[in-house]
């Protein structure tokens, strides 16, 4: 035994390269291990990782992806607020996508204030006793400094003429969407198909279902992510519309000059609520909750809410959004409460496993 | 003992001066498998067993449902058949690199050497996201290709490209150590005999092969079953035609079902096991056969 040993050690001598080593009859275990390894990482998260208490000087904000410039502007105002205010203080931030920044808190993600993409994912960290269950009735607004909806972009001149929902049920309209069960951008999309359908004439649940399911029977793409959804319509030219956030579609707008597009806004669609909420518990831990909520009330001034303007977001402040109200499209907006009663009343009915969305997709075989 | 021929031959070829004899006493063996332990447990066994102990959180009912789901059912068809198809493609792309590589010092060789690596290195999203927009119906390959009818961004040859993109490496290095050290005397006895190139090709340096291949056939497919960043984006995840379980993993994930996630990623890793022990055969049956016993 202890002569084969070294006998190996002699090879990776001859060959100091690692695939040498991979070269040896004995690889199934050690690559299923590297295999078990990637999953099992990924799925544990990277474990606690709150350590010992920060001083009251330091906050970390994890935001949702789109968030990212306004989060930075929001750090950098706020760094020389405390500064005037003779504070030194230090902000870090962490982005990602909203489900899986509310998930890296579960797991242990020391943030003071999340900014997540919607109030479901804040939810989550209710659920796992971050965040005090009625943290939405806490704060004013819900607790989100500015709202966005759900629009479509076609390519430029409209050729397929898709005006509203229902045109995205035609045959010859092809639809790129993310998947609703991986992509939060999705779910709103969806729970915004279903809301039109219900308000029209004669609208009904079964006529909602069937316009669902027309969309997602025969999207022609459906990726994981809104960002994802976004690449394959712009950059790689596939699909006639995109159903995506308000926000991403201007952003899509102002940087493509290149391959002209086209916003359209339906005759109604869904309010997008993110939503900002302190983890109480990581607060308490650190010590910086006064910290955290100077940090709120930032978002909540008049120049913060220009900022979200500036990022195509629509304002909370009604004086705020008065002023931009010619950038943003009148549509009447309906929520998510107010149409399925509850997030987790609409996740259960639509999203669930072996739910509406799940009976859809098993359709497509 | 059962060792591929590279191993043996470097053992020869590049003796090692012998140990001072006072090491021999000291329990290095019981060192360094006490050390090889460890690790494995901390990188491997605990990682594994949370996942475990995670995934035994759910009902024997609810993982049936979601096992005999048959959208899962045909995520793990897909990915199995993407996953294999890809690695023959990187045998293929391989052989011709590891031999070039191997045996002949040409202009820029070391750029191709240093390039072939080059995968490993790149974030896979990227690696996903440049070879969509290549292949997709309006990129440079994809608008070619669509002339004569193929599609392969958002189908599942879009799949086998990325896969096969990440795990071309892991077949060149595995096959480029044994095409060093091919046994020069046999390719020769063979040519004086009256051999053909092709029958010295075929009957003599290709049974050598063998084995470095099928196991950087191996490492390929486990690394594809697996893969998350560079399918993704070039898939389309359409639900029975493009969706890989790696993404349905995810999916759980980031809807706060970890043990739906754990559950499906167990199931992916017992696959992948059985599909990797079986493969693990072939290569043993494959180096009884074609490697000379005096060579082991």
């Amino acid at each position: 035994m202890f002569a084969e040993r070294s006998g190996r050690s002699e090879q990776s001598a001859a060959f100091p390269r690692f695939h040498a080593a991979m070269s040896r009859h004995s690889f199934s275990l050690c690559h299923a291990g590297a295999v078990a390894l990637l999953g099992a990482l990924t799925l544990g998260g990277c474990g606690k990782s709150t350590g010992s208490p920060r001083p009251e000087s330091a906050l970390l904000v994890a935001a949702y992806d789109p968030a990212r410039t306004l989060v930075l502007e929001a750090n950098k105002r706020f760094l020389s607020d405390e500064l005037a205010a003779g504070r030194t203080v230090t902000v870090r931030e962490s982005f990602g996508g909203s489900g899986k920044q509310a998930r890296a808190v579960v797991d242990g993600l020391g943030a003071d204030v999340v900014l997540l993409g919607l109030a479901d994912d804040v939810n989550a960290l209710a659920d796992a006793k971050l965040v005090k269950p009625d943290w939405a009735k806490a704060r004013e607004g819900k607790g989100a400094p500015y709202t966005s909806t759900i629009v479509f972009v076609v390519r430029a001149g409209n050729p397929k003429n898709v005006r509203d929902w229902s045109d995205l049920a035609r045959s010859d309209v092809a639809l790129v969407a993310p998947n609703p069960k991986s992509s939060s951008a999705a779910k709103l999309s969806y729970l915004a198909a279903w809301g039109w359908a219900l308000r029209q004439p004669n609208g009904s649940e079964i006529a909602a279902e069937s316009l669902v399911r027309a969309m997602y029977g025969k999207a022609v793409v459906l990726d994981a992510t809104a960002r994802g959804a976004s690449t394959t319509f712009l950059q790689n030219g596939i699909g006639d519309v995109l159903v995506t956030w308000e926000n991403e579609a201007y952003l899509a707008r102002d940087e493509r000059a290149r391959a002209p597009i086209e916003i359209v806004t339906p005759s109604a669609s869904i309010v997008a609520e993110p939503a900002v909420a302190i983890v109480d518990a990581n607060v308490d831990h650190h010590g910086t909750r006064a910290l955290a909520e100077r940090y709120v009330a930032l978002l909540e001034t008049n120049e913060m809410q220009e900022a979200a303007a500036r990022a195509h977001f629509r304002p909370r402040n009604a004086e705020v959004l008065a002023a931009h109200q010619r950038e943003f499209a009148a549509v009447p907006l309906f929520t998510v409460e107010e149409t399925f009663g509850s997030w987790s009343a609409a996740k259960a009915k639509h999203f669930a496993d072996g739910g509406l969305l799940d009976r859809i997709l098993e359709a497509r075989r | 003992m059962n060792v591929t021929p590279d191993a043996s031959l470097a053992s020869t070829a590049f003796a090692p001066p012998a140990p001072p004899a006072r090491m021999k006493h000291l329990p290095t063996g019981t060192l360094a498998a006490a050390f090889a332990w460890t690790v494995i447990a901390v990188f491997v066994v605990v990682p594994l067993a949370a996942l475990a102990f995670r995934a035994s959180e759910a009902s024997a009912a609810s993982v049936r449902s979601l096992l005999t789901a048959p959208r899962v059912l045909a995520a793990f068809r897909i990915t199995f058949l993407t996953s294999i198809g890809a690695a023959f493609v990187d045998l293929l792309l391989a052989f011709p690199i590891a031999w070039s590589l191997g045996r002949y010092d040409f202009p820029g060789r070391r750029l191709v050497d240093a390039l072939v690596d080059m995968p490993l290195a790149l974030p896979t999203s990227v690696a996903g996201l440049t070879l969509a927009a290549l292949s997709s119906e309006t990129g440079p390959l994809g608008r070619f290709l669509a002339s004569s009818g193929i599609r392969v961004a958002y189908t599942p040859l879009g799949i086998s490209l990325a896969l096969a993109f990440v795990g071309l490496p892991f077949v060149v290095r595995a096959i480029e150590p044994v095409v060093r050290v091919l046994d020069e005397s046999a390719l020769e006895a063979a040519r004086s005999l009256g051999a053909s190139e092709a029958t010295v090709a075929w009957r003599v340096v290709l049974p050598q092969l063998v084995p470095a291949a099928i196991t950087g056939f191996a490492v390929a497919l486990a690394r594809s079953l697996g893969e998350y960043g560079s399918v993704v984006f070039i898939a389309g995840n359409l639900p029975f035609k493009t969706e890989v379980v790696s993404l349905f993993i995810v999916a759980r994930l980031e809807d706060h079902e970890p043990v739906a996630a754990a559950v499906l990623a167990i199931a992916l890793l017992t696959a992948s096991c059985v599909l990797l022990a079986a493969v693990a055969g072939l290569e043993r049956r494959a180096t009884a056969r074609f490697v000379p016993a005096e060579r082991l």
